[in-house]
């Protein structure tokens, strides 16, 4: 019995590779067209990887300070510091000291003696001390800016700068949000059609090859003995299509990344291209596997009903 | 042995392709199917080999009722019976030789087995030197023989031919019938349709004439006069 079935595996895989062969142009359009459903996908993927990585970078950048009045103790500070790193929401909160806002400050302005002298003039340091707080998402410094509002903190708090940014946040936000959703149903259309041109095009090959079909059940062949070098052809079809997109793939990569790196600083497709390779090139390989054995089984269901 | 009991078949609505067919074709016997285009004769071929089904009475092969085997129960029972018909239905992308060896391959036979009986078969229908010729490359009577050496080549029981020799030329059609006449000697049932009548009057056997979807005629010597 096994070797029966190791015989029928080897007859089938056989004949798989050499109707792949026989049938070149066929094969050849097969993964053309899979070729571009592969490449546009994985394009789509790195551009998603590229607006995530813009999002992102956008939403680091936004951060909430609280000033705490001149009075304020430093310990007290740092109660309220320990209490807020204790909120979920809570990302990262820094402690700038008074000294510390003050070396900062004379830092920038160093250039600028008017200021320099004023400061002198004034004698002792002006500026509050105060705390950076950035939140896990953007959403959060609303609820974040009331807890410091409250008038638990009243005596201590000078301002939250939340307030004066408010509405900049909200609507950097809001673009995220639309951003992110657009984007994604922008992807899953794109690959939905993409998958639907593969799929016919494989529908197509089977539909000229139904009298076949029908001969092999009529010689008194079983499903599986008819369907296995079709299974064959489409993993064979899957993994040369995604071996061609990525040769295709990488010199462009290559060629477009440092444009791109000049006009959002750091980022740098083709090394995130080099560094995923392996995961890239395994999940494009699944997709076309998964299209052609699958478009195929699909396709020829009806054939085999004699 | 083959028995058709009350076959009827009925394309919906009400197109009656057979009408309450007996017929007994015992083992071993040369039985030519007769009757103008139309008559029924492919529809009861299609029957005995599980193409179509029955819409009415039973088909019975040795001791198996083909209409009651499912999908998966058909391959087995079709390796028992060759078939031939008119358009050779060759698969075009397999060698004659692959052709050939693709039947036996499907049943499971051991490679050795196959690397012996294909050259055997192929010199008995006289392609030895076409083996590695595509079909588009053979000529219509050499394709057909390509289809009777993919027939028999399981030693089948029962051969159904089913208009062999259609599309050939008279030379190429008395090859085709010594080949079946051939194969019937050495011990197959043959049921061969056919609406050649000058085939059929030089064989010389038992012919069985249908009209309308009916049996009209059973002669055990006949001839098939129009």
């Amino acid at each position: 019995m096994k070797e029966k079935i190791i015989t029928a595996l080897n007859r089938v895989t056989k004949s798989g590779l050499n109707s792949f062969w026989r049938n070149k142009w066929v094969s050849t359009a097969t993964i053309s067209v899979m070729v571009i459903t592969l490449g546009l996908i994985t394009s789509l993927f790195l551009l998603s990887v590229v607006a995530g990585s813009i999002l992102t970078d956008l939403e680091q950048k936004v951060d909430i300070s609280v000033y705490f009045k001149l009075s304020t103790t430093e310990s007290e500070i740092i109660k309220v510091k320990s209490e807020l790193e204790k909120i979920s929401d809570v990302k990262s909160v820094e402690y700038v000291s008074r000294a510390e806002a003050l070396a900062k400050f004379e830092t920038e302005h160093e250039n600028n003696p008017l200021i320099i002298k004023s400061l002198e003039e004034l004698g002792e340091n002006p500026l509050e001390a105060s705390l950076n707080i950035k939140a896990k998402l953007i959403d959060n410094y609303e609820s974040i800016a009331s807890f410091l509002e409250s008038t638990r903190f009243s005596g201590m708090v000078d301002t939250v700068n939340y307030r004066q940014n408010q509405k900049v946040i909200e609507k950097l936000s809001s673009i995220l949000g639309t951003v992110r959703n657009s984007g994604l149903i922008a992807i899953l259309a794109l690959g939905f059609v993409a998958v639907l041109v593969t799929f016919n095009t494989i529908r197509l090959k089977i539909y000229s090859m139904r009298e076949e079909i029908g001969v092999m059940r009529l010689v008194g062949a079983s499903n599986w003995y008819i369907r296995g070098p079709f299974i064959i052809e489409g993993v064979l079809h899957g993994l040369v299509a995604s071996l061609v997109t990525t040769i295709i793939f990488y010199p462009i990569l290559v060629l477009i990344s440092p444009k791109i790196a000049a006009f959002l600083s750091g980022i740098d497709i083709a090394a995130y291209f080099r560094n995923n390779f392996f995961q890239i090139f395994f999940l494009q390989t699944l997709v076309g596997v998964f299209l052609g054995v699958i478009s195929s089984l699909i396709a020829m269901r009806r054939y085999l009903k004699i | 042995m083959i028995h058709f009991k009350n076959v009827s078949k009925i394309y919906p609505p009400h197109m009656v392709a057979l009408e309450n067919v007996n017929l007994i074709i015992k083992s071993k016997e040369f039985v030519s199917l007769v009757g103008s285009s139309g008559a029924g004769k492919s529809t009861l071929l299609r029957m005995l080999i599980g193409e179509e089904a029955p819409s009415m009475g039973e088909i019975i092969v040795g001791d198996v009722s083909i209409n009651s085997l499912n999908h998966k129960e058909m391959p087995y029972m079709r390796r028992k019976i060759g078939t031939v018909f008119q358009d050779y239905k060759l698969l075009p992308t397999k060698t004659a030789y692959e052709n050939i060896a693709f039947a036996m391959e499907v049943a499971g036979k051991d490679d050795s087995e196959i690397k012996e009986d294909v050259p055997q078969v192929l010199s008995l229908v006289g392609l030895e030197d076409k083996a590695n010729q595509f079909p588009y490359q053979l000529s219509g009577g050499e394709r057909q023989r390509v289809a009777i050496g993919r027939a028999l080549v399981h030693r089948p029981d029962i051969l159904v031919a089913d208009e062999p020799t259609g599309n050939l030329d008279p030379v190429n059609t008395w090859e085709v019938v010594n080949l079946l006449l051939k194969l019937n000697e050495l011990g197959a049932t043959v049921i061969l349709a056919t609406h050649d009548n000058s085939i059929v009057n030089n064989l010389e056997r038992r012919v069985v004439l249908m009209e309308k979807g009916k049996v009209v005629k059973d002669d055990a010597k006949g001839k098939y006069l129009i």
